[in-house]
């Protein structure tokens, strides 16, 4: 690991990193910009969830990272090795043991505590970007709490679909003023975001950080007759039989056969040795 | 240039300011706890705490001010020498750093852009003490609410009134820290 600065970026660009996720998390829900930098792999591959794992990493620290709840895809495994080859930090699978979680589209089914840290890997931080294409025009719709272009993106849905449609990425607000978008995780996770871990984002390719200091309010945008519903698929994992978990639809032959298994593959494996508790 | 404006700085800067960033942002993110922080030994009368803080954030692009007590050649230079950070008037400076009875009275910090609130002043705050104790604090990264020793109520309630636009403070006292960020809301102690 001589061969880099401990977690791979230099000491200035840490330092900037760091300055605006305190801001982030001074304003929580509101995007800061920052000068991403470009890291050995490319956009969409989590460039900013790594800049801010960088930046928040110790060499204390586990490190885990999942890639919509797998600890085994090219993508996590590529950016855990990254880290044990620049930082020298321990890593691991194990949901509980980890100190700082990068996510790619997920959070995960156990519980996190105050000792963690999540980061997500964010594609579009701007969750009015698909309404309005102009950053000048977006900036002044957050400067001035103007969401009723979303609140009518999700009636539309209403009116053409009989419910909200919006199943993943789904808008929040944040402790009552910015509208944030949650990063492309299912909705089925979006009320677990009140909790006690610190969680950072990070858009890379759009150059935003953003967090949300722990028991932050995040209310998921509805309607009184359409309320928020945190959906899944009605079924029961096939691997490990829990019935809570967010799942997978895996087509597992040729004849379009599929069976539904937990997104997240750590819990998944944990209770699989022990169905009894996780059917419960 | 005297010797100590060479020294107390971090023994290993990236993992030195690794540890103390992370002690940085558990206070801001959790307002009112508070923290150790360690690492640099800023020339008196700054606290160690400060001048940690202040080696972990501060470079060439962060405009400094120093007021009242704390504004002395020897921590001019040895901002100068570890930071290279421009020192400036606090109405252009991203981090202030003083004495609450220095820096109550400062008009025209930066409370950030309607447009751009993370552009505002973070204001370090030397304290004679700091203890969980005092004026109620509830709002993001606190589960109920917690107490702290404020130097005053008013100012702080004005400033948190002011959302998204607004200051955030770090309180410093020895190698104590403790964060107030403008998300915070404030109510009198009972």
């Amino acid at each position: 690991m001589n061969e880099y600065n401990f977690a791979y970026l230099d000491e200035q660009t840490k330092r900037m990193i760091r300055r605006a996720i305190l801001k982030g998390l001074a304003v929580p829900g509101y995007q800061v910009p920052f000068a991403s930098r470009e890291m050995p792999m490319p956009y969409g591959w989590g460039t900013g969830g790594v800049q801010v794992s960088a930046a928040t990493l110790t060499p204390d620290d586990t490190f885990k990272v999942i890639d919509q709840g797998a600890d085994d895809t090219t993508n996590a495994i590529s950016i855990r090795k990254f880290f044990e080859k620049t930082a020298g930090v321990q890593v691991t699978e194990k949901t509980s043991d980890a100190t700082v979680i990068q996510t790619r589209h997920r959070i995960p089914e156990t519980e996190l505590s105050e000792d963690q840290i999540l980061v997500y890997q964010v594609p579009i931080p701007e969750p009015l970007r698909f309404l309005e294409p102009s950053e000048v025009e977006t900036r002044k719709m957050h400067a001035l709490e103007e969401y009723g272009l979303m609140h009518v993106k999700l009636y539309e849905d209403i009116s053409r679909h009989g419910a909200i449609a919006t199943s993943y990425a789904y808008p929040v607000k944040v402790e009552g003023r910015y509208v944030m978008d949650p990063s492309p995780i299912p909705k089925f996770d979006n009320p677990k975001m009140e909790m006690a871990a610190i969680q950072l984002f990070g858009a890379g390719r759009e150059q935003r950080i953003y967090a949300l200091p722990p028991f932050t309010k995040v209310v998921s945008l509805d309607f009184d007759d359409y309320p928020f519903e945190a959906s899944k698929a009605d079924h029961s994992c096939e691997i490990c039989g829990a019935s809570h978990t967010y799942l997978d639809e895996v087509i597992v032959d040729d004849d379009g056969n599929r069976i539904f298994v937990c997104s997240d593959t750590d819990y998944c494996a944990t209770h699989a040795s022990k169905p009894q508790e996780a059917a419960e | 240039m005297k010797i100590q404006t060479l020294t107390g700085g971090f023994s290993d800067p990236s993992t030195d300011g690794a540890r103390a960033f992370r002690v940085i942002m558990n206070a801001v993110a959790r307002p009112g706890r508070i923290g150790h922080l360690t690492g640099a030994t800023p020339p008196s009368p700054m606290s160690i705490a400060a001048g940690t803080l202040l080696l972990t954030l501060c470079d060439p692009d962060t405009p400094i001010a120093v007021v009242g007590t704390l504004d002395t050649d020897a921590i001019r230079g040895w901002i100068t020498f570890h930071t290279g950070a421009p020192i400036v008037d606090p109405d252009a400076a991203d981090y202030v750093f003083g004495k609450w009875a220095e820096v109550k009275d400062l008009k025209n910090l930066k409370k950030g852009e309607a447009q751009y609130p993370d552009r505002s002043a973070t204001v370090v705050v030397e304290l004679d003490s700091l203890v969980n104790q005092g004026a109620i604090l509830t709002g993001p990264g606190i589960h109920t609410s917690l107490e702290l020793s404020l130097p005053e109520l008013e100012l702080f309630q004005q400033n948190s009134a002011s959302f998204p636009l607004g200051l955030d403070f770090i309180f410093c006292c020895n190698t104590q820290i403790a964060g107030l960020p403008r998300s915070t809301k404030i109510q009198e102690a009972l």
